[in-house]
């Protein structure tokens, strides 16, 4: 860690992870990026219930389904983790 | 050997020649005398010898040591003084505090201690236990510590104490009735008033006496709550004692008073076995000269001094009691026959009389210190000194050894006493006076260090140490460091031994550590790094502390108890992180046996420990062992502690107690009947502890112990009966109205009863029981007004009740208690006469409980003569005063005057005069008083339309403005901008334009108070009536604020700078500008930087226009200092204007792009500071293109590594993100995200994760399209449908 990160709220990474599940760091790859990107736009538009309706009328669900299959795919939203190659 | 012998001789030669010339007279040359010159130089032939000092010392003390982190990040940018916010706080921190020039006080522990906590040092660290945990199913080996041992060596010692108490128990009644039998024979014709003294309260016979005295001791023996019941009075064998008897006073009438025997006869008398106050000439006239009636009949004092003797005969006589004791003490072990009654060897002094525990303690500490004190033997000294080179010299004729018995006596080794533990192969390396200089650049040890750290002296080689020793030895070392080194060796020595921890394993690092805790030298910020390791290292240990637990206590508990409040916070974390780790089981085990030690003061810590251990691991974890310790049968020890711990765990966790309630006071709530008195005033208390935390629920949980309570309340005195009181002044505040009244009168007899009780303790509780029942809903103010009131204020509002702080502070709060409740005029009514007592500490609290109930309730209840009385009272009590440092008269005097309000008219002149005339004393407290007095009243005096009077005073004050005592012109400047205020500019006499001449000296005045007052007055000044006063002065005036903004304090520059901004208002900004750009040139930092803020202001109050051409040029001025200002000023210009910016945002532009571009880190530091000043100010209005302009110079400087810099430029982007919103923010991110270079990635992952944290959810829309991957789907369909 730097000396200049003990004054910002750097200086708690592991904490700032710990809350902040879609934080990141040097080490993210590709997938576990874009799991995160995902699951952030599903709670997004589940959060949001313009949005619902705007997808369930496009998507001609009802707005309970869109939502619970909002849900269901925020389990792994970009299929399994690829394989790691161990370097 | 030859060698040696033969340099003996030499030097012994020498040394008989040297005496020769000595005696001859010869004169010494002094060249001749030869020196270390080691220590004191080559006599001023070595011209280097100065070399490493500083030739000269710097003249200003300007360059302040930076901030070491900066300093190490980035060495340039130490050189260049930074305006910062760190550096700006630092500024303001009062710098009296460090050199205000006393000499030090003591830091060692020890110093600050009483004789209670000092007990700490008494306790053994124990062996480590066995751990079930880690052993499984396995049986234990026998060598190791389990807890069944540990809990039959605490039952042997407790039998133990019980027996010797009762040996002394039995030897004091055998005395006694030696001495009964005596007394008729030998008193009767010696002494007959001596005798009446002694029996006077048994009329006839010697029968009844000795009955009488008997009756007397039983009793007291029940009472006394240590003592123990049943003692086996008639075992004792007359016969011994009366044959004793008389060979031993024959032998001590005919000895010569020895110094030792006086300490003897010092020693014997009973009341506490040893009073070392007593000198022995008061005690043998003592006796005599007491009248009859003040002698009790307790055993103690029955018993003489002359018949005392006997029995500690009987201690030194082989066979007798002495040799009974099972303790190992001394049974006559000298060979000096009868001599050694004359020293009271504490094994002497045990079998004498029945002791205290405090005494038993005492004991041990002395056959400790005897022990460890003892002259070195032969056998010893030759362990120590190596074989070779050494030689054992015949002792001189002329030595004389001592002889003295008494001290040869103490100096014997005690033959039963067991051998301490002694290191036999320990080289300790002693240095006797120079610290060695230690290798491997190690701390200096300080020389008590050298017990613990003396074998890291022996310079052997490293190799031959075994790993285990290696081990201990790097340990050590890392220890040495943490505990003497400097910071940054502490800070690596610390990091290591949390890193290695596991690999050192838990008992090397606490046999290193916990001993070195124990250490009596020991300071406070020592032991707080210790402990600080202890803490550490427990995180790493996790489980395997579990065998150390006891041990750890054993160190940490004193903490507990300690005075300083972070010592005890401290000790309350280890001991909740020690139960984290070792888990509650563990924590019972090691703490059970202590629950039921002898030694109270281990009692006492182990509660407040098992405390800690409950809210650490949760009360209901601990409520089935709470509840069977509460219920021992076997010692009340074990009650008294467990109802001790829940007592502290409501203490300490307040009303987080509340879910488990009413289970606690079930645990607890037999003891209020139990046979033990201490029992039941723990109970009493903790249930009061309870009450106070639970409060003001939870009232249905103590629906079992109120009756109780209350018939306790009639059946107990004493301190019982305080404890019951306390409790049930904490419980009746959470009662309904209905109860809380009944219960009150329940009790509002005893306590009316108690009023008269001398016990100042019984006193407090009264008071704030009192205090408790009144302020409680349901107690009406009648009944307090007919039934307390009279004979509350008979026996509290007496003069005595005012010399003891607290007693005065408890009853002050309940006096102003029950004003609220039978409102003012009754309370001050009752003691209005009083403020013309004669005393002046009642008169004070009288004036303070009328001030409280006045601010509190307001003046309206009370009539028209009470009024005069009121104000006539004060008068006078204002007038006499004659000390009054907490101002107590004064705010009196204030409180009243405003409660009254328009009523004081009347007064008004008569209190004028006072005031008047108090401003010319002599005394320059009272002047400040009067001046004090007349803030406070100003804005009565305009109620009352007193203009004219305030007039007055205002050029009274004026006239007074020559006064020389800062304090006092502080408050005479205080008065006036009090009058100013209240009668405004133009009314004001003297005239502003004559006022504020007079007042721009005085600015001058370094006086803090003085400064504050000025400044204020002027700032007031300018920001009313400018106008009255000539543009010229308010320049003259501008120059002497330059000067305050030096102040050191904070308020008095802040409105320095604020009547910049006023003053320029008034005369326009122009030349008040030039002023302030010319300061910047100054070399002061914090002069700069309150320039820069001044010029801030002056921008805010007359618009920026006004200001920036100016400022802006000045940015031309090539110099460091001035370029900085005024990118500073621009940035707290920007903070200051807000909205307003978006104006000028394109002006400056230019300026910050030459700045965001300019080599020196703080141009660019400080011109992101006003970056983001000026993006936050102007967001959502419309300035994004040159936002993103300034964005892009903004960026580069994202790899900065000095801490400030890069913070600043943090702070920029995130003020971007704000007003460009996050998209714009994270598609500058993006390149660098999955940056080839870790160094790269690390600082834009930053950026993300913060721009991430604040507008997570806006990113949802700005997030690139990533490209599918074989299986994995990255698309987000969703956001491209359209309907």
């Amino acid at each position: 860690m730097q000396a200049s990160d003990r004054f910002n709220i750097n200086s708690q990474l592991e904490h700032l992870q710990a809350k902040y599940v879609g934080t990141g760091h040097a080490d993210l790859n590709r997938f576990e990026w874009a799991v995160n990107i995902q699951r952030d736009s599903y709670a997004s538009y589940i959060g949001h219930y313009p949005m619902l309706a705007y997808f369930s009328i496009a998507e001609n669900e009802s707005i309970g389904r869109e939502r619970y299959n909002f849900m269901q795919k925020m389990l792994l939203p970009c299929g399994l983790p690829p394989e790691r190659d161990e370097d | 050997m030859d060698a040696i012998d033969a340099e003996l001789a030499r030097a012994q030669e020498e040394r008989k020649k040297m005496e020769e010339a000595l005696a001859a007279g010869a004169p010494m040359a002094v060249s001749s005398v030869t020196f270390d010159t080691d220590l004191y130089g080559g006599g001023g032939s070595d011209p280097n010898r100065f070399a490493g000092y500083d030739t000269s010392i710097p003249a200003s003390e300007d360059d302040a040591p930076e901030d070491d982190s900066e300093a190490a990040v980035n060495p340039a940018a130490r050189r260049l003084a930074s305006y910062t916010g760190h550096a700006v706080a630092a500024a303001d921190i009062p710098r009296a505090a460090e050199d205000d020039g006393l000499p030090k006080k003591s830091q060692r522990i020890i110093d600050r201690e009483d004789d209670y906590r000092r007990r700490r040092l008494a306790r053994i660290i124990s062996p480590e236990r066995h751990d079930p945990f880690a052993a499984g199913e396995a049986t234990p080996d026998p060598s190791v510590r389990t807890y069944a041992d540990a809990m039959r060596e605490n039952d042997l010692q407790k039998q133990k104490e019980q027996l010797l108490r009762d040996i002394a128990q039995k030897k004091k009644e055998e005395e006694e009735k030696a001495k009964e039998k005596k007394a008729v024979p030998e008193q009767q014709p010696v002494a007959a008033p001596k005798r009446r003294n002694r029996w006077d309260q048994s009329q006839d016979g010697d029968a009844s006496a000795a009955a009488g005295s008997k009756k007397a001791k039983t009793s007291s023996d029940w009472d006394a709550p240590d003592a123990t019941p049943g003692i086996g009075r008639w075992d004792a064998t007359p016969g011994r004692v009366g044959d004793a008897t008389p060979s031993v006073r024959r032998n001590r009438w005919d000895e010569t008073p020895t110094p030792g025997r006086m300490a003897d006869a010092d020693a014997t008398p009973a009341a506490g076995g040893i009073t070392p106050g007593a000198t022995p000439s008061g005690a043998w006239d003592a006796t005599p000269k007491l009248p009859g009636g003040l002698v009790t009949p307790t055993p103690k004092k029955q018993r003489s001094r002359w018949d005392e003797t006997p029995a500690s005969m009987g201690s030194a006589t082989p066979g007798g009691t002495g040799a009974a004791t099972p303790a190992g003490y001394t049974p006559g072990p000298t060979p000096f026959g009868g001599d050694n009654l004359a020293t009271p060897t504490p094994g002497q002094i045990a079998s004498r009389g029945p002791m205290t525990p405090e005494q038993y303690q005492l004991l041990r500490w002395e056959r400790d210190i005897e022990e460890r004190n003892r002259p070195l033997t032969d056998e010893e000294l030759d362990t120590m000194f190596p074989q070779e080179g050494y030689k054992i010299l015949e002792p001189p004729a002329s030595y004389q050894p001592i002889r003295t018995p008494a001290r040869k006596l103490l100096a014997t080794p005690t033959p039963l006493g067991t051998p301490l533990y002694a290191i036999p192969e320990e080289n300790r390396g002693q240095q006797f006076d120079v610290p060695k200089e230690l290798p491997g650049g190690l701390p200096l040890m300080k020389p008590e260090d050298y017990q613990y750290f003396g074998t890291l002296l022996n310079e052997e080689e490293e190799e031959q140490l075994s790993p285990e020793e290696q081990k201990e030895r790097k340990i050590m070392k890392l220890l040495l460091k943490v505990k003497n080194g400097t910071p940054p060796q502490r800070k690596t020595a610390l990091r290591q031994l949390t890193d290695k921890a596991r690999e050192f394993g838990a008992g090397p690092l606490f046999n290193k550590i916990l001993p070195l805790l124990m250490q009596p030298t020991l300071e406070d910020q020592e032991r707080h790094l210790l402990v600080k390791v202890i803490d550490r290292v427990l995180y790493k240990l996790d489980e395997l502390v579990r065998p150390f637990v006891h041990k750890i206590l054993v160190v940490i508990e004193p903490l507990l108890i300690d005075e300083d409040y972070y010592a005890r916070v401290e000790g309350r974390e280890i001991i909740s992180n020690l139960s984290k780790a070792a888990g509650l089981a563990t924590m019972i085990a090691a703490m059970r046996p202590d629950i039921d030690n002898i030694d109270e003061y281990v009692r006492n810590t182990t509660a407040r420990a098992f405390s800690v251990v409950a809210s650490a691991l949760g009360i209901p974890a601990l409520l089935p062992f709470l509840k069977a310790v509460c219920q021992s049968k076997k010692s009340w020890q074990a009650r008294h502690t467990g109802i001790k711990i829940v007592q502290q765990i409501a203490i300490l966790m307040g009303c987080a107690v509340l879910p488990h309630l009413k289970s606690l006071v079930e645990i607890i709530e037999h003891g209020l009947s139990d046979e033990n008195q201490k029992v039941r005033t723990i109970t009493a208390l903790s249930l009061a502890a309870l009450a106070e935390a639970a409060a003001p629920y939870g009232i249905e949980s103590f629906d079992t112990v109120l009756k109780p309570l209350w018939k306790g309340i009639r059946s107990h005195r004493g301190k019982v009966l305080a404890a019951f009181l306390k409790a049930i002044g904490f419980i009746i505040p959470l009662m309904d109205a209905l109860y809380a009244s009944y219960y009150t009168k329940e009790v509002m007899q005893i306590l009316i009863r108690e009023f008269q009780s001398p016990d100042e303790e019984m006193k407090k509780i009264v008071l704030k029981v009192v205090k408790q029942c009144v302020s409680t809903e349901g107690v009406e103010a009648d009944y307090i007004r007919n039934d307390i009131l009279p004979e509350f204020f008979r026996h509290f509002w007496v003069r005595r009740m005012a010399l003891d702080r607290r007693n005065y502070k408890q009853l002050v709060e309940t006096t102003v208690e029950m004003a609220n409740k039978v409102g003012v005029a009754d309370i001050v009514g009752r003691i209005v006469e009083d403020l013309k007592d004669e005393s002046e500490p009642y008169r004070r609290m009288v004036m303070e409980t009328i001030e409280k109930v006045v601010a509190n309730l307001g003046a309206s209840d009370i009539d028209a003569r009470l009024e005069e009385l009121l104000i006539d009272g004060i008068l006078y009590a204002f007038q006499e005063q004659t000390s009054d440092d907490a101002n107590v008269m004064l705010n009196g005097f204030g409180a009243v005057v405003n409660a009254l309000g328009q009523r004081v008219k009347p007064y008004l002149p008569q209190i004028c005069g006072t005031i008047k005339w108090r401003l010319n004393n002599k005394s320059a407290k009272v002047r400040q008083q009067a001046a004090d007095l007349i803030s406070r009243i100003a804005i009565v005096m305009k109620q009352c339309q007193e203009e004219q009077l305030m007039g007055h005073l205002g050029v009274v004050l004026y006239e007074y403005l020559g006064e020389e005592y800062p304090e006092v012109l502080g408050s005479i400047l205080g008065a006036l901008k009090a009058i100013v205020n209240v009668i405004g500019m133009t009314k004001m006499t003297p005239p502003i334009k004559d006022l504020l001449p007079r007042l721009t000296p005085i600015l001058k005045n370094r006086h803090e108070k003085v400064q504050e007052n000025c400044i204020d007055l002027v700032g007031r000044i300018a920001d009313r009536g400018a106008e009255f006063v000539p543009a010229r002065e308010w320049m003259r005036i501008c120059f002497e604020l330059l000067e305050m903004l030096k102040a050191h304090k904070k308020g008095i520059r802040r409105a320095t700078v604020n009547t910049f901004g006023y003053i320029a208002k008034a005369i326009g900004p122009q030349d008040v500008l030039a002023t302030l750009l010319n300061n910047l040139k100054v070399q002061e930092r914090q002069n700069r930087v309150c320039t820069t803020v001044a010029i801030a202001i002056v921008a805010e109050t007359c618009s920026p226009f006004t200001v920036l051409p100016a400022l802006m040029n000045e940015y031309r001025v090539p110099e460091l200092n001035v370029q900085n200002g005024v990118l500073k000023s621009l940035s707290f210009l920007f903070e200051y204007i807000g909205e307003m910016g978006k104006d000028y945002i394109y002006a400056v532009t230019p300026l910050l792009e030459d700045a965001l571009m300019d080599r020196d880190l703080v141009h660019r530091q400080t011109a992101a500071s006003a970056v983001k000043h000026m993006a936050l100010g102007v967001a959502g209005l419309g300035c994004e293109d040159a936002l993103v302009h300034l964005l892009n110079y903004v960026w580069p400087n994202i790899f900065e590594t000095s801490p400030h810099v890069i913070n600043a430029v943090m702070e920029a982007i995130e003020g971007m993100r704000v007003a460009l919103g996050p998209a714009v923010i994270l598609n500058y991110c993006l390149q660098g995200l999955f940056h080839p270079a870790r160094k790269v990635r690390e600082v834009y992952w930053k950026i993300y994760n913060s721009l991430y944290i604040g507008a997570q959810d806006a990113l949802v829309a700005a997030y690139p399209a990533l490209d599918d991957d074989g299986d994995n789907i990255y698309s987000r369909p969703e956001l491209a449908m359209f309907v």
